[in-house]
């Protein structure tokens, strides 16, 4: 018996523009290009008893206080915010011979080994009338200031940019060597 | 000598649109890859604040959102700052609820990840924004991002 093989029909894919263009509209319209990007604190545990203060010397603390019309004021100098990356700047970065500047303590860090870690803390203090605009201005600041010293300690211990460190240990021993020390006061009424 | 051909005689082909789909997937492909949908409705305008040293939030799943700014419904609701959890508006006081809420959906392992990301519109005042995240330590939500636009 002769049989002729039975041809199966082509699909007609001409439509099938039609439904990828409907797909591909859907999608225009439902995206959102921003990606999520911010910057990262951790908030200090509630105090238990609030009476209790902790002493911490006064040439470890760098004192930044905005008001309620944005202005700042660091260590009781006004002061503008443009200068203020440059102060923390240098009360962050150890200075073991200078009196005055804040503590150091050397600390033994993995892949990094014996380093001098500043034991300084930027304290912020807000009003309640200060724009958020200006908190962030600030905390953007502070932040600047202490990416640049990590940047110079990746720079000399591994000879690579901190944001290029893909090794987790690595990032880690950055991060123990310039620990962000900012701790944000329960809030009060600032003059 | 050249001849001048007869008009007409060459026609242009016409292009062949058969690899349109595949154009078209590949532009499908590049969306549904980039996009991520939006869950909940703003009911509040929000220009964030300008900054230069972001961070990226790493895992979007972790992540809860705060979000304060002037209602977009002025002529209801004014022109106050006001808190929106999920697709209401609500009270400082609702951000415990919320928290532990958020906290329940998550798988137990991921609870301590959960990051408290805080979009706020550059006018509010901090007061209210003060009054959030001493709501948020009381609930040992301690990751907190402030959301920035990148720029000057």
């Amino acid at each position: 018996m002769a049989r002729k093989k039975k041809k199966v029909p082509e699909i007609n894919a001409s439509s099938m523009a039609d439904i990828s263009f409907l797909l591909l509209i859907f999608f225009l319209v439902t995206t959102t290009m921003d990606t999520d990007s911010g910057i990262t604190r951790r908030l200090p545990p509630p105090v238990e008893n609030p009476d209790m203060d902790v002493k911490v010397k006064e040439r470890n603390i760098l004192n930044v206080m905005i008001n309620k019309y944005d202005k700042l004021m660091v260590n009781g100098k006004a002061c503008d915010i443009s200068e203020l990356k440059d102060k923390t700047r240098d009360f962050i970065t150890p200075k073991p011979n200078d009196e005055k500047a804040p503590e150091v303590e050397v600390k033994e860090i993995e892949l990094i080994g014996n380093f001098m870690t500043n034991k300084g803390v930027v304290s912020l203090k807000n009003d309640r009338g200060t724009s958020y605009q200006m908190y962030i201005a600030v905390q953007n600041e502070l932040a600047k200031a202490f990416n640049e010293l990590k940047e110079e300690v990746s720079m000399t211990y591994f000879k690579q940019h901190f944001n290029d460190l893909t090794d987790k240990d690595k990032v880690e021993a950055v991060n123990k060597a310039v620990p962000v020390r900012i701790s944000e006061a329960e809030p009060e009424e600032i003059k | 000598m050249a001849k001048f051909r007869k008009g007409g005689q060459k026609e242009v082909p016409a292009i062949s649109t058969g690899s349109m789909p595949d154009i078209i997937f590949m532009l499908i492909f590049f969306f549904m890859v980039t996009t991520s949908m939006r869950e909940t409705t703003l009911k509040v305008k929000m220009k964030l604040p300008a900054a230069t040293e972001v961070q990226k939030l790493e895992k979007k799943s972790l992540v809860s959102f705060i979000y304060i700014g002037p209602p977009t419904n002025t002529k209801l609701y004014g022109t106050e700052a006001r808190l929106q959890l999920n697709d209401q508006y609500a009270r400082v006081e609702d951000v415990i609820p919320f928290i532990e809420q958020e906290r329940l959906d998550r798988p137990e392992a991921d609870r301590p990840l959960l990051t408290t990301s805080l979009k706020i519109d550059e006018n509010v005042r901090m007061g209210l924004v003060t009054d959030v995240k001493q709501e948020l330590r009381k609930c040992g939500a301690f990751r907190i991002n402030y959301s920035v636009r990148k720029g000057e």
